[in-house]
């Protein structure tokens, strides 16, 4: 079973008079456990495709599965219900949240999202601790590491509750090159080491070759993808 | 809910100051009413206990129409024997009814054998009295407080005593005209001198219930009114409530009712006060909840718009909109608490001191009464749960905003 399956996807935007067509009848399947990069230029439809996806902004037209569900009419608390049991988040910017240290980061899905017993808990982020290699660094504050030890804590938390899915809209736009590829190799790591499908936008061409299957993005339209594998349309 | 609780915790001291700055506020209003209670309110009862145990009591109850012409101590108002035994009879199987003293008013010349002026006086059984108004002892400034009276012996007000020249141990005579206009007189001995109180009746003598009557030329039991003392102030509404209707059942050959009973607050203009007194409590009450609630909301606002970006990444993450709410919520909760617990603690250190020191004050021609300031845990109760109330109030629509947020809408935000 696929984990999505986007049949003729849409998204209009509507500013006044202008209908903005973000994203134009975009067509494709995402098998499970793959390692998938949508790529294009700013302005292409990458963030407007994740957030749809990843249930955040409804299409406007077409149909959308996720993980076996359609998730095209979800409602706020439905939607917010869904994410927090299918799908992991990492975001450009990191966004740890700054009162927890980076320990209670990586549990606070469990906690306010899931519902787990604290001892299954804290076993589950000390294992995440060590796959992402921030063991020693648990009880810092995220104001006192390094961006790229931000991003790994980030995709710590976003594996945490076992997600099916992560999606992560240009993970590496604020990180400098090295610890760029870094995070993606972490990322592959964790998609062999947890079966986890990661499907991430970005613009940059060296991290975009690291990519099992690309998407381009062009104006809100799909081209013809470039590896060959896993896209239809 | 233990981790929404922790949570909050962690956010209110991301903002140490912020934070510490409005429990301040909420402390200071706290602080503000329960010392304002606790003093107003002890003023008050020191006051109503003044009025109502040195002289009313709590409850009066006289024959209709005596009230309305008090001033000229009628003599053709007064309760008849049957009367007064169906009345005793009521007072005596009521069990909220501490004493009751049975009093003959009347009108007199009092004479030092040089000048004679006017005096009003209550007719007592000394005995009923000491147990219905017990602090009317405490009103001696001079003679012998221990038994109140005996037959032969006046008690009189300072003024009198003062205008009249009149010492302890002189003898003065009363005369009185009765009922059917006779006149009579009797010599009596000054037992004492009694400092004035403010109110009705508050300046008039003292003298024994039979010295009366053989005064009057009183044949069997006469008395103008019943002053009821209750063993506990707080059931005054019910007692007054059952008094009135069954009084009100007794009704003469006419169909009109025979009683009428008034409670110390129809007889006494310091109600009045002590109405005004409630009123400015209540006043700072609604300036505490406006206090709270402004700086709450304010403090709460600002929580969330200055973590929209946050607010967008625990929403997009899974967080129901219902948990973001309790979020907030429970910060808004935890201020109310810490600046009412703070406020509380601060109020009842206020108040001991108040105590030990001893606040001490002049009303009217009472010198150095002093204060004993209290409060009852239900006023705390009270005032902390409201505080708290609104506390939560207050932060409900900015929970609310940050409830309904957009996540994509909140993580694009800068
Ligand atoms: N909320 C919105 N309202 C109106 N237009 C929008 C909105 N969000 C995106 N757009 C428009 O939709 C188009 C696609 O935007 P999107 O953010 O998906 O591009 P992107 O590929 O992620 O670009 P970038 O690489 O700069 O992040 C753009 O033309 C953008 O201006
Ligand atoms: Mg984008």
């Amino acid at each position: 079973m696929s984990i999505v399956v986007a049949r003729q996807l849409c998204k209009d935007y509507v500013a006044g008079d202008i209908v903005v067509k973000a994203v134009r009848e975009v067509s494709f399947t995402i098998e499970p456990a793959s390692f998938v990069s949508f790529v294009g230029p700013s302005g292409s439809g990458k963030t407007t495709l994740l957030n749809m996806i990843g249930c955040l902004d409804p299409p406007s037209s077409g149909s959308l599965e996720v993980a076996g569900k359609d998730v095209t009419g979800l409602n706020s608390n439905k939607s917010a219900i869904f994410r927090g049991e299918n799908i992991g988040f990492i975001f450009q910017d990191f966004n740890l949240i700054p009162v927890l240290t980076v320990f209670e980061n990586i549990e606070y899905p469990l906690i306010m999202v899931q519902n787990w017993p604290v001892q299954k808990r804290k076993k589950q982020v000390e294992k995440m601790l060590e796959a992402v290699g921030m063991t020693d660094q648990g009880h810092k504050y995220p104001n006192q590491i390094s961006g790229g030890q931000k991003q790994r804590v980030a995709v710590a938390r976003a594996l945490v509750t076992n997600a099916k899915l992560v999606l992560a809209d240009e993970p590496t736009a604020n990180l400098d090159r090295k610890t760029a590829s870094r995070i993606i190799d972490l990322m592959k790591a964790m998609r062999d080491e947890f079966s986890t499908t990661f499907i991430f936008s970005t613009h940059d061409q060296r991290v975009v070759k690291n990519a099992e299957i690309i998407f381009r993005l062009e104006d809100g339209e799909l081209q013809t993808e470039s590896n060959g594998q896993g896209g239809d349309s | 809910m233990n981790n929404i609780i922790k949570m909050a915790a962690r956010n209110l001291r991301r903002y140490k100051r912020r934070t510490l700055l409005t429990s301040i506020l909420i402390t200071l209003g706290v602080v503000a009413v329960l010392l304002f209670i606790s003093v107003s309110g002890s003023f008050k009862a020191l006051m109503i206990g003044q009025i109502t145990d040195s002289m009313m009591g709590h409850l009066q109850i006289h024959k209709k129409g005596y009230l309305a012409s008090m001033d000229s101590l009628p003599l053709n108002r007064n309760l008849q024997e049957k009367q007064i035994a169906k009345i005793r009879g009521l007072l005596d199987g009521n069990d909220a009814v501490e004493a009751y003293s049975m009093r003959l008013k009347l009108g007199a010349m009092f004479s030092n054998f040089n000048e004679t002026t006017n005096i009003r006086l209550i007719a007592v059984n000394p005995k009923q009295e000491i147990l219905a108004a017990p602090m009317l002892q405490d009103r001696f400034l001079q003679g012998e407080k221990e038994g109140l009276l005996a037959k032969g012996e006046i008690l009189i007000p300072e003024l009198i005593a003062k205008g009249m020249k009149v010492k302890l141990g002189d003898s003065i005579v009363l005369v009185a005209t009765n009922k059917d206009g006779s006149v009579n007189g009797q010599s009596f001995v000054v037992r004492g001198i009694l400092e004035g109180i403010s109110g009705p009746g508050g300046r008039d003598g003292y003298i024994h219930l039979e010295d009366a009557k053989s005064l009057l030329r009183i044949e069997g039991k006469e008395i103008s009114e019943i002053a009821i003392r209750l063993k506990d102030m707080g059931d005054l509404e019910e007692v007054f409530a059952t008094l009135k209707t069954t009084l009100s059942s007794f009704k003469n050959k006419k169909d009109k009712p025979v009683f009428e009973v008034h409670t110390w607050e129809k007889l006494s203009p310091f109600s009045k006060i002590a109405g005004m007194i409630d009123l400015m409590t209540l006043f700072i009450k609604v300036m505490l909840v406006a206090i709270v609630l402004v700086s709450i909301m304010n403090v709460m606002v600002m929580s969330v718009y200055e973590r929209i970006n946050e607010i967008g990444t625990i929403a997009a993450i899974g967080t129901k909109p219902g948990k973001i709410m309790a979020l907030f919520l429970a910060e808004g909760l935890l201020l109310g608490v810490f600046g009412t617990m703070i406020g509380v603690v601060l109020s009842l250190i206020g108040i001991m001191i108040m105590n030990v020191s001893g606040i001490s004050f002049d009303f009217g021609r009472q010198k150095g009464l002093m204060l004993a300031p209290t409060i009852a845990a239900t006023d705390v109760v009270m005032v902390a749960a409201i505080v708290i109330a609104i506390a939560v109030l207050g932060s409900l629509q900015p929970a609310w905003k940050a409830a309904k947020m957009d996540p994509i809408t909140a993580l694009r935000h800068v």
